[in-house]
């Protein structure tokens, strides 16, 4: 009988083989850890393909630093929406649209191609319009966090969504509180220059102030001459001079950030002070940069925008993650951007909850149902109207006091008194 | 219009066309001599504002002060980038030498990006909000110093180039290249150091233009861009032409702001650049070739 020889077995290979059975069995007793901890058992099916959200943002460019503002945003959404409920794997896929219209284009085209079953942004009107265009093109839901131009849920898209204030609306509340102003300072100027960046979101804004501005009676002032001014300005010196030469009791100025930093510097130099400078309802001048440009220089500004609920408990979430995740800023010089971009991730975030697919029509079904109470910023629960549109968000008058955001209107919400006519300048 | 107004915009306009000039004026000296377009030139100017800002950062150096180190560091880049990389495409078609120096440029914007970052950066000195007050005059400090150092700048440029052996070398290799040659003048050398004159001007230059406005790494192709219509305003390869055209730039950019819409300002650039072609396509002060 032929026996099979023996091998002798060898000390070490023994070691070897043991050693290795042993990590596989602490490697897989830690993977099932992991799995059983993060709940992955306990979701259904549907839960566990991940959601994956393309966030465009203008993080080069001109508007960069309010892209970075959203930014920041979107980078705490994944560690709030947890706590939120929304506990099921999110992908942020992030592309910067470089403040181009043509570039966000081609960007939301290929973060599609790449994968995104929704897209988020794009901060800017016409970067957003343009985003609309491929997201209906393609039939992929476009979540907007901020862009005001009317025309962007106006055009009958089924896939394009917005959580923020039309042009319209933004010119709305923000003359009421002009208004509001005056009566609380018991001030009655009777001229305004107005000044406006010449884009999408600043045309659109000049458009809305000429229609409702005229029937604004309870309003004292008119509008002495309006200037329009290149968004990519590196120099505004003739348009300040322009405005400095009407004499007009006021600013009233519709920019982005750092046009709004180049406009202050340029009244310094060329020693006017009116009585306010007043942004209507747009960014610029209660962002950080702002404060970190013009130093002193930044106070008694005032722009009437759609502001957070400090009380909200979702503002205490979105405050300690951010905390955690960027200690050196504070959530007070960014809540707009990260408010709104926070909201708009958890809208895709909710809507995918409901839906339990990430197929794109039925997301965008669940999207058009969404009722949403607990949120950031001031207003009713965020619910779609046909056109795809967030209505009722409310604006408050913020002006820079101390070097920082104040609420001074509406005055139930009020942190301050509001300061108008604003002090002369001194160097800063 | 009051006439208060229109003689501060135009006067400002002035200061400005004069840094403007100063930075054609690097780019008109090198086609002047060397014959080769730099599409670099914006570029090049972005990377001295980006340096005005790293000096006042680190060393609290007002950028007045920085243009002298600045320009001689850009002295030595110019040559060195003549001598060791645009020297052998001289004799080469024109395209190539487009493509090397456009290849140049790019790798310049990408790498302030990689360097800086996208966001804009200034020099925050203490008179930058300062104003001199004449009579209903309003002119703002920073931007007449820094037309006072462009126009010092070139009119030491100008005296190189009139009064020195070397200037004088320069203008013959720029004349009559042959001829240059065969009296024995090493024009390769020349040519290298017309870069350096060129580059340093321009160094110059972006420590004075970070003054007016904030840099970002992407303002240089819109620099090259202007550079290009202020030379061919004012003539490709002649210095005061570049003077001139940034001057007649400056105060025709300043003038269309006020009284037509501000947004329109470049397009009064190119409709005046048009003009000049049409009119006198040599340009205001240019040779006809």
């Amino acid at each position: 009988m032929n026996r099979i020889p023996q091998q002798p077995i060898d000390a070490n290979e023994l070691a070897q083989v043991t050693d290795v059975g042993r990590r596989r069995f602490i490697a897989g007793l830690g993977a099932s850890a992991a799995i059983v901890s993060s709940g992955s058992l306990m979701r259904p099916a549907w839960a566990q393909s991940t959601l994956n959200v393309g966030v465009l943002l203008p993080t080069s460019g001109f508007q960069a630093f309010i892209g970075k503002s959203c930014k920041l945003g979107a980078d705490i959404a994944p560690n709030v929406l947890p706590g939120l409920g929304y506990g099921m794997p999110i992908r942020l896929m992030h592309a910067d649209t470089e403040t181009n219209v043509d570039v966000a284009r081609s960007r939301a085209e290929r973060l599609i191609n790449d994968g995104a079953h929704v897209l988020v942004g794009a901060f800017d009107s016409g970067a957003s319009a343009a985003i609309a265009q491929v997201c209906e093109q393609k039939g992929v839901p476009f979540i907007v966090n901020i862009a005001a131009a009317p025309q962007i849920t106006e055009q009958g898209y089924k896939f394009t969504f917005r959580n923020f204030p039309t042009a319209i609306d933004l010119v709305r509340n923000g003359l009421a509180l002009i208004g509001d102003i005056f009566h609380a300072t018991n001030t009655v100027p009777r001229t305004a220059v107005f000044m406006h960046v010449n884009d999408t979101f600043g045309q659109a804004m000049a458009r809305g102030i000429g229609a409702i501005l005229p029937r604004l009676d309870f309003l004292p002032f008119k509008v002495v001459e309006t200037i329009a001014y290149d968004p990519a300005a590196r120099d505004l010196s003739v348009e300040v001079a322009k405005a400095k030469a009407t004499k007009a009791d006021f600013l009233m100025l519709v920019c982005r950030l750092n046009d709004a930093i180049l406009v202050r510097r340029e009244m310094v130099k060329q020693r006017w002070s009116p009585m306010g400078i007043i942004g209507p309802g747009n960014p610029g001048m209660y962002e950080a940069q702002f404060y970190n440009a013009l130093g002193k220089l930044s106070e008694y500004c005032m722009s009437n925008v759609p502001w957070y609920n400090p009380k909200a408990p979702l503002t205490h979430s979105i405050e300690r993650a951010f905390r955690k995740s960027f200690p050196k800023e504070k959530l007070m010089f960014h809540a707009l951007n990260v408010g709104f971009t926070v909201e708009a991730i958890m809208i895709a975030a909710d809507a995918y909850k409901r839906a339990r697919t990430t197929d794109a029509k039925a997301l965008a079904d669940a999207i058009r149902q969404t009722s949403i109470a607990n949120r950031m910023m001031i207003g009713g629960p965020i619910k779609f109207n046909a056109k795809g549109q967030v209505e009722g968000i409310k604006s408050a008058c913020i002006q820079n006091l101390k070097m920082r955001p104040t609420v001074v209107l509406p005055a139930a919400s009020a942190e301050a008194k509001p300061v108008f006519p604003m002090p002369g300048y001194r160097k800063a | 219009m009051p006439l208060e107004l229109v003689a501060n915009v135009t006067i400002a306009g002035l200061l400005t066309g004069l840094v403007y000039g100063l930075m054609a004026l690097g780019l008109s000296v090198i086609f002047g001599v060397v014959r080769v377009v730099n599409f670099a030139h914006g570029e090049m100017m972005t990377i001295a504002m980006y340096a005005a800002v790293v000096l006042f950062a680190a060393f609290g150096m007002d950028p007045f002060i920085a243009l002298f180190p600045v320009a001689a560091v850009f002295f030595l880049f110019g040559y060195a980038l003549q001598a060791g990389l645009i020297n052998p495409f001289i004799t080469r078609p024109e395209h190539t030498q487009f493509m090397l120096v456009l290849a140049v440029a790019i790798i310049m914007v990408n790498g302030l990006l990689m360097a800086f970052g996208p966001d804009a950066r200034n020099v925050p000195v203490d008179y930058a909000l300062d104003s001199f007050g004449i009579g209903p005059l309003l002119l703002d400090k920073v931007r007449v110093y820094a037309a006072v150092a462009a126009v010092a700048a070139a009119g030491g440029l100008f005296l190189f180039f009139k009064f020195t052996p070397t200037g004088s070398a320069i203008r013959a290799c720029a004349d009559n290249n042959l001829g240059a040659k065969v009296v024995g003048l090493n024009v390769k050398r020349y040519y290298a150091l017309t870069f350096g004159l060129g580059s340093a001007c321009v160094g110059a230059a972006g420590c004075l233009m970070v003054l007016l406005v904030d840099v970002t790494p992407v303002l240089g192709p819109g620099y090259t861009l202007l550079a290009f219509i202020i030379v061919i305003v004012g003539g490709l390869g002649s210095m005061a032409g570049a003077l001139l055209g940034g001057v007649l730039i400056g105060v025709s950019e300043a003038l269309a702001g006020l009284y037509f819409t501000p947004s329109a300002k470049s397009m009064f650039s190119f409709a005046l650049l048009i003009l000049v072609l049409l009119l006198r396509p040599q340009g205001l002060l240019g040779k006809r070739s």
